[in-house]
């Protein structure tokens, strides 16, 4: 009964829209609303539309995302956390035409492994950094991360975060735009149809570089929303992103090949 | 015959990890084992074999680095002492526990903390017994010579890719420092891409529409697939300690007391028994080369035949636990050894040995 009522609508000359193959069938781990999903297949489209998923090698981290090798069909290996950095440059100097790209969070990327982060970006690693920043530590339930905002509650500032205390969220991405390592910095985001769009032509662009020459390192930061981690309904956490998230954390490319934007 | 040449032994180790087919060593700087990386700096031996040398920014990421390379398929190494090896501990523990192979050498200096820049053998522990977190091993292989610092290097590669096992070359300051000639093996050509592939069929090097994607992970958030996972990795060491047991045995035949000694104690030791046997005391050296696994049965059976065994060590007693345990109280088992960078004289342990163990 249920096969008979999908043939009539499930036909080739009806799709608007097919799950790329390269995004296995495993249910996804995230929280409804999360924006890991949206992120992961804009890559594995990518890897797909380029035909390198034979070429390309991805780096998990430790955070939510730590099981993304579960959901990307692609060889991939899980790092320790904060090193995937490193565990990407081991990969990258020893098969340099492999397209190599690591996958992380913000705890990961701008705490625990900010000296990996930072000295992978100056020497230039030729290999593509995907940033989420959602201001929050998701996996472990919700602590206070390097990108928390300023009055931000966590479970381990209840209170708010007290910059004078805790110190102040961590811009990284403007940190590594710095560095003469780097080739391409942006800020994107995953909340809306045309977010999304020009998310995938901003990666796309770093895979394009990976794929021609030594260019320098990528970095893409998301700004994404938790909404399980910021109690709020997925709605509210997109609307919440846009009102907190991005005055802190405004979208744009900061960097585009090797130079500074204005 | 190889080529003759008098060498450090810390510049052995490098050399020899060119002349293996080694496809990057990453490293940082850290006395007394900097010649390492300074000897393969100079070298440029990606000009020659194509073999990549990297100084990271720290263990941590030098380590990590060789979880990376060593998860893509590759031939790669790394070296520290102390403080340093302390800083890769955690990413050891998941290269054992992701079953990757490669090859760490710890040219030990005395600690604790950032103690001294002068030999010791007090990192036994942590070799030998973890160090990491988790139930994991490591083959441990205890070089006595800048020979050994060559040979050690191909043989740790053959059984790193044997078992997807990390290998450990504990050394010490002294071994690491001193120059002795030294014949080194001929090149062996690095593995091409193909070769990688076919011989490591597990490796990240990309997934062909042939083949399953290939992972390297230590995760495994089952409780019943951890547990499995941990009883094939105790399956593995369990193998390895019935195959792997290295060890050497010098005057022991007719020996009526017994030192065991590894590394640059082991050379000590050596003068200790000659200095023995021209006072007419039967004294053999038994020279454990591989750490884990222990030659626990070997020194059992040396329990049946010597009145009583000293542990020489540049530490405070650490495998004289081992020799303990092997012994099960049979005979007499003390230690002695000097500590904080101090090397004991051949008559110093001698006279330990007269003390401790014939004396009474």
């Amino acid at each position: 009964m249920k096969d008979e009522l999908y043939t009539d609508i499930v036909k080739e000359e009806n799709l608007v829209y097919k799950k790329t193959s390269l995004m296995t069938d495993n249910i996804l781990s995230y929280c409804p609303g999360c924006g890991h999903g949206t992120a992961h297949r804009i890559i594995m489209e990518i890897i797909d539309e380029f035909g390198i998923q034979k070429d390309t090698i991805g780096i998990a981290p430790v955070g939510c995302s730590v099981l993304a090798y579960d959901f990307m069909n692609i060889d991939m290996q899980q790092a320790a956390h904060g090193r995937a950095p490193a565990v990407a440059t081991g990969i990258k100097r020893t098969w340099p035409k492999k397209i190599v790209f690591t996958y992380q969070g913000d705890g990961d990327l701008a705490a625990i492994g900010t000296a990996e982060t930072i000295h992978t970006c100056n020497r230039g690693e030729n290999f593509l950094i995907v940033f989420i920043n959602n201001g929050i530590y998701g996996m472990t339930g919700g602590q206070m991360a390097p990108t928390t905002l300023p009055g931000m509650k966590s479970s381990t500032c209840p209170y708010g975060r007290d910059v004078d205390m805790m110190g102040h969220p961590l811009k990284i991405a403007e940190l590594v735009a710095l560095l003469p390592g780097t080739h391409l910095v942006s800020r994107q985001a995953v909340h809306t149809p045309a977010a999304v769009r020009k998310t995938k032509n901003i990666i796309k662009k770093a895979f394009e570089y990976q794929l021609k020459a030594k260019t320098g390192t990528c970095f893409v930061e998301i700004v994404s929303n938790c909404n399980s981690g910021w109690k709020m309904t997925p709605v509210q956490a997109n609307k919440w992103m846009e009102e907190n998230m991005f005055p802190y954390f405004p979208l744009g490319d900061i960097k585009i090949e090797g130079k500074l934007v204005q | 015959m190889g080529e003759l040449k008098l060498m450090k032994g810390n510049e052995a180790i490098a050399e020899a990890a060119i002349r293996a087919g080694v496809d990057a060593y990453f490293g940082y700087p850290i006395t007394p084992q900097s010649e390492v990386i300074e000897y393969l700096a100079l070298q440029k031996p990606h000009e020659t074999t194509g073999m990549v040398v990297l100084q990271a920014e720290s263990e941590l990421a030098s380590i990590n680095m060789i979880y990376g390379a060593a998860g893509a398929g590759k031939k790669v190494m790394t070296s520290s002492s102390g403080p340093g090896i302390s800083l890769m501990m955690e990413g050891l523990s998941y290269i054992a526990g992701a079953e990757l192979p490669c090859v760490v050498v710890n040219v030990v200096r005395g600690g604790p903390g950032l103690g001294t820049i002068q030999p010791a053998q007090s990192d036994y522990f942590q070799a030998t017994k973890g160090g990491g977190h988790g139930d994991y091993s490591m083959i441990v292989l205890a070089p006595a010579s800048v020979q050994e610092m060559s040979d050690f290097v191909p043989l740790g590669f053959d059984l790193a890719f044997k078992y997807r096992n990390p290998v450990f070359i504990l050394s010490d300051g002294l071994i690491g420092q001193m120059m002795e000639k030294v014949e080194l093996f001929d090149f062996v050509p690095r593995w091409t891409e193909q070769e990688i592939i076919e011989k490591n069929p597990w490796a990240t090097t990309g997934k062909t529409p042939g083949r399953e994607r290939n992972i390297i992970t230590s995760l495994y958030l089952d409780p019943g697939i951890q547990e499995k996972h941990n009883e094939k990795l105790q399956a593995k060491y369990r193998k390895m300690k019935k195959e792997e047991v290295r060890f050497e045995k010098i005057q022991c035949d007719d020996a009526e007391y017994l030192i065991v000694a590894y590394g640059s104690s082991a050379r000590i030791a050596q003068k200790s028994i000659l200095l023995a046997r021209e006072k007419g005391i039967k004294v053999g050296l038994f020279r454990p080369i591989t750490l884990f696994p222990f030659p626990f049965n070997e020194i059992k059976k040396m329990a049946n035949q010597v009145k009583g065994i000293l542990s020489l060590e540049l530490s405070a007693g650490q495998m004289v636990e081992d020799i303990k345990m092997a012994v099960n109280e049979k005979i007499k088992v003390e230690h002695f050894g000097r500590m904080g960078g101090i090397i004991h004289s051949p008559a110093e342990a001698l006279e330990a040995l007269e003390q401790k163990i014939i004396g009474e």
